[in-house]
Parts: structure tokens; C-alpha cells; sequence
């Protein structure tokens, strides 16, 4: 077990520049989930961590071992790959052995560690199979069963559970957060399923373009996105978005008008702002009330979906094309082609300034 | 019946007259050479559709023949050791163009592509003098030589592409277990590839056991030849007294177990061809 | 989300990541190991292929005897041509050089011709759904897989003048009065020859093109009979242009291993000048007349056609290589 320490890290792809100074901490024992839509270079990231690629430019350690230059076996991870990549034609004994006996462990040492860690993942009746005759989920455990029997310092894994049906991702889901617990190593964990992410981590940190857009706990991303793009990116339904226009303030607050919604006094520091300024005001669903129409603040209801625990209300927005999102829990007395006024909770409203980055509230926002 | 199903029929009959065609046109020339081996020398000369009885006469002449027994030896010696050469330079060398991305990559490819290309007869007069310089005139380990000319390009591009087809993921896993490249192939490629392995380890058993030219210029006497040319020489006191049974006889032998291989394999050997083709 | 810009640059990491280890231990132990794996294929094919080419071309220019290649000396171009007492010698004015040429041409020509129409027909038929398709598949393959020595001397056998099947069968029919001389007769013999190898590799084209048809699109086909277009129609205008290119690769391939050809010819013509092709010529030259510069010249003549199709070939077939990587 280890922590890692990533610094000024650099990928470059011929003329492609895949990840840009990144600088990361990962502390010994940590799950971190990289997060990030397809093509912010969290994949590359994690492959850079494993030793298939290697980095153009930074330092990469391990505990206290600089590993830019060394090969996957000498790193000391382990990695579970989203095909799962077992040997086809190994049984699962094998498979799990097969880094073992290449790093020329004695017979007995083998068997006693892919006997412990068929154990942990409750492979034991399985070994003497082919992969072909395993589920989707069984594969699956095999892929971490092979990792683990190194006893790698670090597990990484490369969006392990995109291939199977959503039942049983949730399923393994929570057998991955549970053989966290239980062997409290490092796991690096790359996913673009930002539920994936939510549950897992202890630590997520949201990938951009190659660079890290926020690193935080679930609840500090949730709670207090720093950019609009993690609060967009994380939550789902989306966060409702608005363009809103400072009217003025100071370090204790700032009054906002938003077309509909009307004047609104919030808590954020306007500090530096000019009034005029052009901010964008983000609400999550689940932070706004509906009430009856009233003057300026109406929206028309253009669609309502029922989820059983909880009901959907979709509005015309007064400025762009996104529709707004009110979730509420069922049963819901709104209907179709309803107008209704639109209530935020003002302790739970953000504001973005020009450049999507979140305006803090009075000195809570350095936690993030 | 209305015009249309008319038509349909029409359709049927002439879709199934045009099968019986090609199979016929396919098979009879070798059914016809099995009916002409089985005739008793009398009859030869009298055309016949079937046969009213069988006489083993010709095979038993063709192998009481010493040459014509070390022909076949011969062919199974140089085939078997030629396939088993092309395909342990060949899975090497496709892991390579396969797997790897150097520079000088598309060169190697190109240049094993031209080498399949080459004409027999423009390397004759300079493989002739290797073959001489290396004491390997006139007995199978000049031919097995030589016959890596047409063997071996041909067996690199059909494992390349096989090669290619494997899945990116499971190398990196190997190499993620520490495995060296030579371990890749050995533990993790090549069990995967046997069917590829058989399907142009057959191909090119085909090709080495069917060749003609090399194994014509490179051979002198009886007891060194290969099958083709211990059959394309028998000969009579002149072209119109061939011994047409025992010809035919010999052809048979050869032929069969070629025609069986053929049909238990057609799937893998459709599948090789057209690898190495469509996609070369 | 995710705009478009950022999708497309994955795409570009994507395709760059794929087999790149670039700079890392692991990525130079590869391409090492790469080479030393390539080394052995490389040093064989130099040893067969590489060295006794040059060989070829340098006997080309030389006196080389079959008996003694060691002691051949230098004589330019004469194998080719020159200029001696008043008349020119060398290949380029030998008569039965440049028969040769032209029988190698027509030949290949018109073998590949018709081996091309016949198995399309033979394609289309194995791509419809009938019972016991397998085992048609299975007997067309029966030509290819006998040896052409095989098939030669079965074919001499059925076109044999006094005894053979064709002739009975034909008199039978009463298409002929009298028995032909297949393989002999100056004006038959070139057919009897491009009949027996016809037979032989339709099976090879065949195979290529039904490859080609079943990779194609169902759907265009269930739209054009949705819409009544007649088969005919359909054939030359959809499946026709969408197989072209599997198409030329068989026909180059075919090409060239018809340009070459010798084993078929040797054995049911034998040296006959109204069936000799280059390869035979070369042959005789070399071996028959033990004469290796003057063989070598002619073969060095044949490398350079040969040559020229296979550059075509490149050039046609590079982009789908280019798709590959």
C-alpha cells in the first residue's frame, strides 16, 4: 500500500496534449474516482499511473519510489480492465496465478495467495473454470481476483463495470466499496458514471481537457461545486442553470435579478464584481418549490414524469433551450400545461461568473 | 398455377440445374481419374461412366515402385518441415507487424508482400547456386529452402492480420502480470491462435506439397523427387504409349488425402484465404 | 456536456493511445524484441528471395553456365541484344521470346477473364440460401485443392486425341467428325490449356467474391425488392460496384500468378513454342540449355512485368493497408 503523488504531469500524443500540469495527491488507502466526460484524459490518466504509457513531462511517486521509468511489474500495481481481459484459455486458478509464477513466486506461496484471494472474492468453487463458463459478474471478480494476487500497492481500475447490465452494476458496485473496506488499499477508480463515482469514492476528482476541474469529497462536489461544469456534471437530474445579472453587493451578500424569477437576494461574496455584471445562477432540482403563478414568475409546465418515489416537472425556460427540472416527491398535484411561479432555496443557489467559477459564500467556499 | 408461380419454378428449376452443372463440372474430372485408376489395363482404352469392376492392378504397380514410395515420403518430408518452419519465423515475425507500432513497420510489410509476388522462375538461377553453395542439391533440405520463398510471406501476412484481431486489453494485461513479449506470445498468443495455426499451417502444406518448379530443377534422381514430379515424369516409350493407369493411380494417391483435408477443413481453409487475401 | 470538440479529441487519444507505448521501458523492450522477432523472417527471405534476385540480374549480364556460375564473366547487355557481322542478337530479337510474351499475355489475359465471369456466377449461386450449400461449397473447393501437376495430367488424359472422354463425348454429340488433338494441335492447344487452368482456380475467385457478398448490406437488397427492381438490374448497379474491389484484388492476384505460370502448361504441352510462356522459356534457357546468362536475362525481363503489376497492385491496395493501421 502506498500513496501517490503525481506532480506537473504532462501527456503528450504526437500533436495532441492529453493531460496538462496535473498535479495529484492520493493518500495511502484512498479510493479516488476519476471522473470526466469521454475524451478529459482520465483514462490516459490512470494508464500513465499503471505504466502502459508514459509521461511526457513530471514526476510520478509511489510512497517515496520515483517511478516514471518503470515497468508495470515493478510498479507494483494491479489493473482491472473494463473487457476484463482474462486468459481465454487459463482457468480461473491459472488466471489469477499466471503474474505470480512470471514473477517466479514458489509454488506454494501461489497457491496460498490465489487461495486467500479467491476467498476474499468467493471464487473458490470457481477455479477450476474457463471464463467462458462464468456470468458477466463472475468475470468480473476474477479481473479483481487477478489484480489483487500480487498484492499490489495500488488497484487501478479502467471503468470495470460498463459492460454489465445495470442490476447487476449496482450489484458489484457495492462488492467494490466493500472489498475497499475490508483490504483498505489504495484503488484508483475510473468511471464516467458519475453515480459510479458518488458512491465509491472517497475522493473524486473531476477531469477536463486534461486538467483537474475540482478534487473533493462527494458531498463538497455536490454541495459546493467550485466551476458550473462540476455542477453540472455531477447530480443527476442536472442542475437547472439561469442567467441572472448582479445587481450589487458586497462580502456579505449580493442581490441578482433573473429573468422570471425577479430580484433575489443571496448569500455569495460580490466582492470585486461590478454591478451589470453577467453571472449564471444554478439550482439543483430538488431546490425549488413550485407555487402558483404570480406576475412575471410563471413557467409552463411542458412535461411531467412520474418515477414512482418521485415526480419530474419539466418548464419552459424564459432564456435558452435547456427546460428546468423540479423534482418533488410523488405524488405531485401539477400537471401538463400548468403555469407556475418558480421558488429557489436561497441558501442552496449558486452563482458562476463569467469565467464558470462559483462565487463563495461568505469565507464557507475554502473547504473546497 | 398463375404466371407467377410459373416464373418461380422456372426459377427453381434453372437454380438447380446450374448447381448440377458446377458439380459436376467440379468433380467429374476427378471422379474419372478415380474410374480410370480402378480399370484393368484392357479396358483403359474403352470409355466408360462407371465401373463394372474393380481392379487395384495400377496401385499395386505404382507402389511396388521403390521411387514412387520415397516420392511420397519425400513430399510429406519437405511439406511437414516447411510448414513448421513458416509458421515459427511466421508467428514471430506477425506478432511484430501485428502488435507493434516501430518505425519501418509498413516496409517490412511491403517488402514481405512483393517477396509473395515474385515470380518462381526470377530467383531460379541465383537459388540454384545458394542451394549448390550450400550442399543442398539434388535432396529435401534444398527444397525445403526454397519453398520458405512462397511459405513464408504468405503464412506472416495471414498471422498478421489474425494477430491484429486479438484484443489490445489482454496484452495489456499480460504486460500489467509482467509479462516480456516472448511471454505474451508463447503463454497468452499462441494457445489463442491454434486455429489460426492450423488453417495456414494447412495452407501452406497445400501449397509446398502441390509445388512443381523448385522441386523439377532442384532434384535429380528418382530416389530424391517429390510426388508432382515422380508423377509428371512417368512416362512410356512415347507420348501416345503413356502408362495412363498407373498416371492416374499415383494421381489419386496424392490427390485424396488433400480432397479429405479439404473437406473437413473447407470452413477454416475459406477463412484463410480469404484472409490473406481481401484483406491483404 | 461533453461538446464536440472534446469527443473528437478522444477519438484522436483514442486511435494514438492503441498500441503506442512511446518512450516508456516497456515500449523500447518491444520494439527490440519486434526486431529480434523480425530478424530471423527477414534473414530467410534475404537468404531465398533477396540474394538470388540479385543473383539473377547480375547473370543477366553474364556468360554464366549452368555448370560453372562461378567463373561468369561480364558481358553488358548481349544477353539482351547486340550487334554482331551485321545482324542483331540477343532475347529482344528472338522470335520465340516475344511468342512467348504474347502466349503468357493471352493467356493470362483470358484465363483471368473468364475465371473472373465464372466465379461470380459461381459466388452468386453459393451466396443464395439452398439445402446442401455447404456441400456444393465443399466440391467447388476439390479443383483448387488438386495439385495442378494433378490436374494437368488428368486433363491429358480426358483430352487425350485417341482415347480421350471430350473427344468421345463430343463425337457422340455429334458436334465433331473426327478426334481433335487437343494439347498438340497449334490452334487448340493455347484453350486446352486455359480450359484446364479455368477449372482449376474458379474455386479461388469464387471464394474471394462470395467473401465480398456476404459482408454486404442486406437491407439494400430487401429495399431494391421492396421497390421491384429486377435482380439483373440489381446485380450490375448495387452488387456489382460494391464487391469491385475484393474483385480486383482477385483479379491482380490471379494475374499475377497467371503471368507466372508454368506447371500446368509444362506438363500437358510440354517445350511446345505454340503454348510457351516466359516462365517455360526462361527455364529452358537456364536448365534445358544450361544456359544461365541468357536464362537469367529472361527472367529478369519477366521480374520487371511481374514488377509493374505488383507496383499497380500496391498502389490500389495501400489505402486499404492505410485503414488497417
Amino acid at each position: 500500500m502506498a500513496n501517490v503523488n503525481l506532480s506537473k504531469i504532462n501527456k503528450v500524443f504526437g500533436s495532441t496534449h492529453i493531460i496538462k500540469d496535473l498535479d495529484l495527491e492520493v493518500g495511502d488507502g484512498e479510493f479516488v474516482v476519476f471522473v470526466g466526460p469521454s475524451g478529459c484524459g482520465k483514462s490516459t490518466l490512470l494508464r500513465l499511473i499503471a505504466g502502459l504509457e508514459s509521461i511526457t513531462d513530471g514526476d510520478m511517486h509511489f510512497a517515496d519510489d520515483l517511478v516514471n521509468d518503470l515497468p508495470p511489474r515493478e510498479r507494483g500495481v494491479g489493473m482491472v480492465f473494463q473487457s476484463y481481459a482474462l486468459y481465454p484459455h487459463m482457468t480461473v486458478y491459472e488466471n489469477m496465478a499466471f503474474g505470480l509464477k512470471l514473477a517466479k513466486t514458489d509454488k506454494q506461496s501461489i497457491e496460498q495467495r490465489v487461495m486467500e484471494t479467491a476467498r476474499i472474492l468467493q471464487l473458490e468453487e470457481l477455479l477450476q473454470r474457463k471464463p467462458k463458463e462464468l456470468s458477466g459478474g463472475q468475470r468480473q471478480r476474477v479481473a479483481m481476483g487477478r489484480a489483487m494476487a500480487r498484492e499490489p500497492r495500488i488497484l487501478l481500475f479502467d471503468e470495470p463495470l460498463s459492460n454489465l447490465d445495470a442490476s447487476l452494476r449496482v450489484q458489484m458496485r457495492n462488492e467494490i466499496a466493500r472489498l475497499h473496506h475490508r483490504l483498505g488499499s489504495t484503488m484508483i477508480y475510473v468511471t464516467h458514471d458519475q453515480v459510479e463515482a458518488m458512491t465509491l469514492a472517497d475522493k473524486i476528482v473531476v477531469l477536463r481537457d486534461g486538467r483537474i476541474e475540482q478534487v473533493g469529497s462527494p458531498q463538497t462536489l455536490y454541495q459546493q461545486p467550485a466551476t458550473k461544469f462540476v455542477a453540472g456534471f455531477i447530480g443527476s437530474p442536472t442542475m437547472n442553470f439561469m442567467p441572472a445579472e448582479l445587481l450589487g453587493g458586497d462580502g456579505n451578500g449580493c442581490r441578482v435579478s433573473t429573468p422570471g424569477l425577479g430580484e433575489l437576494a443571496l448569500p455569495q461574496d460580490a466582492s470585486g464584481k461590478s454591478p451589470g455584471a453577467e453571472l449564471s445562477l444554478g439550482v439543483r432540482p430538488e431546490h425549488l418549490r413550485l407555487a402558483e403563478a404570480e406576475g412575471e414568475n410563471a413557467f409552463e409546465i411542458v412535461n411531467v414524469e412520474y418515477l414512482g418515489n418521485e415526480v419530474y416537472v419539466y418548464l419552459e425556460p424564459k432564456a435558452g433551450d435547456t427546460l428546468l427540472i423540479h423534482r418533488s416527491e410523488a405524488p405531485s398535484r401539477w400537471h401538463l400545461g400548468q403555469r407556475v411561479a418558480l421558488v429557489p432555496d436561497i441558501e442552496q443557489v449558486h452563482l458562476f461568473d463569467a469565467t464558470d467559477k462559483a462565487l463563495a459564500v461568505n469565507g464557507a467556499k475554502a473547504a473546497a | 398455377m398463375n404466371r407467377y408461380q410459373q416464373i418461380k419454378l422456372a426459377k427453381q428449376i434453372g437454380k438447380w440445374a446450374l448447381i448440377a452443372v458446377i458439380m459436376v463440372y467440379a468433380i467429374f474430372p476427378f471422379y474419372y481419374a478415380v474410374i480410370t485408376s480402378l480399370k484393368p489395363s484392357s479396358e483403359l482404352f474403352q470409355v466408360d461412366f462407371w465401373l463394372s469392376s474393380v481392379d487395384f492392378g495400377n496401385y499395386a504397380q505404382i507402389f511396388s515402385q521403390d521411387s514412387f514410395i520415397q516420392a511420397i515420403g519425400n513430399s510429406i518430408l519437405v511439406a511437414i518441415s516447411v510448414v513448421f518452419i513458416a509458421l515459427l519465423l511466421g508467428v514471430t515475425a506477425s506478432y511484430a507487424l501485428g502488435r507493434v507500432r516501430f518505425r519501418g513497420r509498413t516496409t517490412v510489410m511491403l517488402v514481405v508482400l512483393g517477396v509473395s509476388m515474385f515470380p518462381q522462375v526470377a530467383v531460379l538461377s541465383g537459388l540454384f547456386e545458394v542451394i549448390r553453395t550450400l550442399n543442398l542439391y539434388n535432396s529435401p533440405g534444398g527444397l525445403i529452402l526454397s519453398y520458405t520463398i512462397f511459405t513464408l510471406p504468405f503464412t506472416v501476412w495471414v498471422l498478421t492480420t489474425f494477430m491484429r484481431q486479438l484484443p489490445m486489453e489482454l496484452e495489456e494485461a499480460a504486460i500489467m502480470d509482467g509479462a516480456t513479449p516472448w511471454v505474451t506470445i508463447t503463454k497468452v498468443f499462441l494457445p489463442l491462435m491454434w486455429p489460426a495455426m492450423a488453417t495456414t499451417g494447412l495452407l501452406a502444406f497445400i501449397a509446398a506439397w502441390n509445388e512443381f518448379l523448385f522441386a523439377l530443377t532442384f532434384t535429380l534422381t528418382d530416389s530424391q523427387r517429390t510426388v508432382p514430379v515422380a508423377i509428371a515424369l512417368i512416362s512410356g516409350g512415347s507420348q501416345h504409349e503413356l502408362p495412363w493407369g498407373p498416371i492416374m493411380a499415383a494421381s489419386v494417391t496424392v490427390t485424396v488425402p488433400l480432397v479429405i483435408l479439404v473437406m473437413i477443413f473447407q470452413r477454416r481453409i475459406v477463412s484463410g484465404l480469404t484472409a490473406g487475401a481481401v484483406k491483404g | 456536456m461533453s461538446t464536440p470538440a472534446t469527443e473528437s479529441a478522444s477519438q484522436v487519444g483514442a486511435r494514438s493511445t492503441k498500441g503506442g507505448y512511446r518512450g516508456t521501458k516497456v515500449r523500447r523492450q518491444r520494439v527490440r524484441a519486434a526486431w529480434m522477432f523480425l530478424i530471423p523472417m527477414l534473414v530467410t527471405l534475404a537468404l531465398v528471395a533477396g540474394w538470388p534476385l540479385a543473383r539473377t540480374f547480375y547473370f543477366s549480364f553474364t556468360d554464366a553456365s549452368l555448370s560453372d556460375t562461378a567463373g561468369a564473366a561480364w558481358i553488358g547487355i548481349e544477353n539482351y541484344l547486340v550487334f554482331d557481322d551485321g545482324n542483331w542478337y540477343g532475347i529482344l530479337t528472338d522470335p520465340v521470346w516475344w511468342q512467348s510474351v504474347w502466349n503468357t499475355l493471352f493467356f493470362s489475359v483470358v484465363s483471368v477473364s473468364l475465371e473472373v465471369v465464372f466465379g461470380i456466377i459461381v459466388a452468386l449461386l453459393l451466396n443464395a440460401e439452398f439445402k446442401g450449400r455447404m456441400l456444393v461449397r465443399a466440391a467447388v473447393l476439390i479443383p483448387w485443392a488438386i495439385p495442378t501437376i494433378v490436374s494437368a495430367k488428368m486433363w491429358a488424359w480426358m483430352l487425350n486425341d485417341q482415347f480421350g472422354i471430350i473427344n468421345h463425348l463430343l463425337m457422340a454429340l455429334g458436334l465433331i467428325d473426327a478426334p481433335l488433338a487437343w494439347t498438340a494441335d497449334a490452334s487448340l492447344s493455347m484453350w486446352a490449356v486455359i480450359m484446364v487452368d479455368v477449372w482449376k482456380t474458379i474455386p479461388f475467385v469464387a471464394l474471394l467474391v462470395l467473401a465480398a457478398l456476404q459482408m454486404l448490406p442486406k437491407d439494400c437488397y430487401e429495399a431494391a425488392e421492396v421497390d421491384g427492381i429486377h435482380p439483373v438490374k440489381v446485380f450490375f448497379r448495387v452488387t456489382l460496384p460494391l464487391i469491385t474491389p475484393a474483385l480486383l484484388v482477385a483479379v491482380i492476384f490471379r494475374l499475377l500468378d497467371a503471368l507466372r505460370v508454368f506447371d500446368v502448361i509444362y506438363v500437358l504441352t510440354s517445350n511446345s513454342t505454340n503454348t510457351m510462356t516466359m516462365s517455360i522459356y526462361a527455364r529452358q534457357q537456364l536448365v534445358e540449355f544450361q544456359d544461365v546468362g541468357y536464362g537469367s536475362a529472361a527472367s529478369t525481363l519477366l521480374f520487371l512485368i511481374i514488377a509493374l503489376v505488383t507496383v499497380l497492385y500496391l498502389y490500389l491496395g495501400r489505402r486499404q493497408l492505410g485503414v488497417d493501421e
